[in-house]
Parts: C-alpha cells; structure tokens; sequence
C-alpha cells in the first residue's frame, strides 16, 4: 500500500502517531520532542492534539482529572453519528468516566481484578500458553506475536466473560477495528457497534438462561444503592474488556518475546534467578508499556506554558514517560534488576488501569511458559517484524527460530 | 522505622506489595495495606524504601 499521507515538517509542530516509521518505532521520536526546548508537542493532524513527553507533564495532567476529562480517550474523536441510537450512550466504564460516576463505576470492577483475585487464573493461563506452543513447538519456528501473544489476553477474557473460546477470531477483529485501525471510521463504527450488539445478545440470553460464575451474569446482578445497575453500564464493562484487555496485553507480551528472541543474556538472567521476576516484569512494562490515553481539555487553561482550549485533546503518552532520562537512569536499556521504578505503564491517578493486576499476570505466565519450553530462541529477520501504534504499540508479525 | 499509606493517594498500583511483599499487601480493591503494624524489621527496611520510591502515586509514608 502506497502511504498517501503528507510527510511530517517536524515533530515538535505536525507529529503523526499513525505515521508507519513512527509506529514502528516511537521512542527516537519522543525523545526528540522531551529534549527540545517544546516537550509538549502539538498536531493539526486528526482534529488535532497535545503532546506531552515528560514523565513529569504525562503524570500531572493524569493527577488533573476535572481539566482533563475522560469523555474522550482515544487518540482520534469518535466517527461521526457514534453516540446516537438505542445504546449511542455506551462507553467503556470506568475508564470513559468522569467523577461523580467515576467512583461506582470503578468501585465495582476493582474487586474482580485485584491481586488475590487475579491469581486463580493462572493455572488456565499457564495451560493455554502450552496449548499454544504446543501447536509450533516440533516446528522449529513460529510468529512469536501471532501464533502466541496475539491469542492469549482474548481466551483469558473470554474465560472471565463467560463467552465462548470460538469468539477469539471475531473479537480480535473488532478490537483491532476500534484500536488499531481507527482512522478508518466507518471500521471503527461497524466494529463497536458489532460489540455493543453482541454483548447485548449474551445479556439477553442469560435473563432467559441464568448462569453461575460468569462476569456478564455477575455484572447484569450488580446493585447499586439497591438497584440493578443499568444495561449500559453491563454493556460498557464488557466492552471495556475486550477493548482495554486484549490488544494491550496482547501487544506488551509480543514486545516482550521480542526483546527476549535478541537478549539471550536476560533469558539466561532470567532462567538462573526465580527471584529476579517480578522486577523484571516490571522493568519490562515500564519499557514496552503499550499504551497511549487521550483527555479532553475541560476548559481553556495554560498547562507548562501550552495555552489550551476547552475541547482540545491532549495525549498521555506513557511509553514516552516512562523513558524519560530525568526520572530513570539509561532509560532505553532494559535493567532486569533495576531498583528504582516508579514506572506509569499502567497509568496514574484515579484512573489506574484496573486490568493491572491481570496484565501482569498474563505477561509473566506467558513468557514463563515459553522460556521453561522454548530456552533459546531468536529472530528469523529483525526487517519482517512489523508493528501496530498510535494508542497501543506493539508487534504483530514478529517471527522466531528455534 | 514504621509506614503507612496515604490511602487519598493510593490508586491500588500495587507496586509497594511488588518491591516488598513482606511490608505490603492488598485490601479486597487492590489497594495497599500494611502488613507490619510496628517497626519494621531491620532486613525489610531497604525493600520498604525501595516500595516508597517505586509508588506512582508516593502514597507511601515512611517515618522513623
């Protein structure tokens, strides 16, 4: 495909998150805009947005909630027409709420993903990781993030939903249409609404055939102030689930097996030391943190000089914070046993991932599994892997031998 | 030396529990909590030290 778009004059004044070589690989680019003298950058591109790359900037405008809004998170505005129809109000609580609401919203999801409560789905996770190299493992070679990362956030969600394993395909596709391919808008209207749709169907069902022991069934029983949460929200709980839990954690896991096919020296750190690992999990989020969030400027304000207007977008760009020299020393090297990490992958303030807990869990099982089966491993050719970005950066073809 | 967590500034990163689990825990929301109500033992000072520089949110409280 011939890339029609006009070429970038310079970051600091016209950057383009879709633009393939920044796509690829954002963090030259992040760092150009951080050391300049304008570190929050800014775009006509896409109706426009804001671009801070200090961690300093990134965490006090996530701190500002009531300036800069949730009513719009994603790093392009909605296709046109999207709120209206029967369930046109449909977000993705808590993640699209703002205070009041904000605080039930997430009050009553946090429980489900909490620490304690994660934990009981690791041994299916674990199981589904072999399943899966079973499949490639006498082959010799496999697409580290097609036939592995990209499968295993949708089965452990599905698991959690309570929808059928034989959904991964579609919902793949429909998260991507929302996410990835989002300038496509039509794309990305046909693939909420398919979600919105089926969510709808599966609420439907189970009011004629209760179930036990599924998220929907258990959302759809929630009360709040003695009374059944409304549909909406049962809807946008589920969509939250597919669109903030499958590509994300999906994209860090492939980035992560990307890295280990060109370190043999962290595979072997990591084999040697047990206790190494959940550092390691953490120094490998802060560096292939995947996502970017977007806020909506409440009213016009200066925010580190920048004069914005209300209604302007502004983009939380965590991978760019958590590389920022002035908060982390060598920020581009991964440091398995690094002491220090005050690392916002997962976001700061009241909206703190809520699937955080779960991401971890995923990211760790997956590359266990495949380390203890699979110990050394590599790229067949760094040129072939190709990338996903904009709001969640990650690879999507990354092919490895063994 | 003792802690505690500024439970207004905890968003539930649950990255005090990563860096010293003996000192941190969580409550049913994912929040911290702290598992040692007194002193803290002299060989898990240097990981609650390490749990206080590593919160997102620097909820944690350090006093000696």
């Amino acid at each position: 495909m011939t890339d029609t778009r006009k070429p970038v004059e310079s970051l600091l004044t016209d950057y383009d998150i879709f633009e393939p070589g920044f796509v690829a690989n954002p963090y030259p680019g992040y760092s150009e805009i951080r050391e300049s003298e304008c570190p929050i950058a800014h775009t006509d591109r896409y109706e426009g947005s804001w671009l801070p790359t200090r961690y300093e900037d990134v965490v006090a405008l996530a701190q500002e909630y009531e300036v800069f809004t949730s009513r719009g998170i994603l790093v392009m505005p909605p296709p046109p027409g999207q709120a209206e129809g029967a369930y046109g109000g449909v977000a993705a609580p808590p993640i699209t709420s703002d205070p009041p609401d904000h605080h039930w919203h997430r009050r009553l999801i946090l429980p489900i993903f909490a620490p304690q409560a994660v934990a009981k789905y690791e041994q299916s996770t674990r199981d589904l990781c072999n399943a899966l190299i079973d499949e490639f493992i006498d082959k010799g070679t496999a697409d580290a993030a097609a036939d592995y990362a990209q499968h295993i956030p949708v089965r452990v969600i599905s698991n959690m939903l309570g929808v059928p394993l034989d959904m991964e395909e579609t919902f793949t596709g429909w998260v991507r249409g929302v996410l990835e391919n989002m300038h496509d808008l039509e794309l990305r209207k046909r693939s909420r609404l398919a979600i919105i749709e089926y969510f709808l169907a599966q609420v439907e069902d189970r009011k004629t055939n209760p179930r036990e022991n599924d998220l929907i069934s258990e959302l759809m029983n929630t009360e709040v102030e003695g009374k059944k949460v409304p549909i909406e929200y049962v809807l946008g709980v589920c969509n939250l689930m597919l669109v903030a839990g499958i590509d994300t954690t999906w994209s860090a896991i492939g980035s992560v097996m990307w890295h280990m096919a060109q370190h043999p020296e962290h595979r072997k750190q990591l084999r040697e030391n047990d206790d190494l690992w959940p550092t390691a999990i953490e120094e490998l989020l802060r560096v292939y943190a995947p996502v970017t969030m977007a806020r909506i400027v409440d009213r016009d304000i200066e925010f580190q000089g920048c004069p914005m207007k209300a209604g302007d977008r502004v983009l939380m760009a965590f991978p760019a914070a958590n590389r920022d020299p002035r908060q982390f020393e060598n920020p581009d090297e991964v440091i398995l046993d690094r002491e220090h990490n005050r690392h916002v992958a997962f976001g700061s303030g009241i909206h703190r991932c809520a699937g955080s807990n779960l991401a971890r869990l995923e990211v760790r099982v997956a590359l266990q599994t495949w380390l203890k089966r699979i110990p050394e491993f590599e790229l067949v050719d760094p040129s072939s892997v190709t990338w996903a970005g904009g709001q969640v950066h990650g690879p999507r073809s990354c092919m490895v031998k063994f | 030396m003792k802690v505690s967590v500024d439970m207004g500034s905890c968003h539930g990163h649950q990255m005090c529990a990563i860096a010293a689990p003996e000192v941190f825990g969580s409550d049913e929301l994912g929040n911290a909590t702290v598992l040692i109500a007194g002193d803290i033992p002299a060989e898990l000072e240097g990981k609650a030290r390490r749990a206080e520089a590593n919160c997102p949110e620097r909820a944690i409280i350090i006093s000696e």
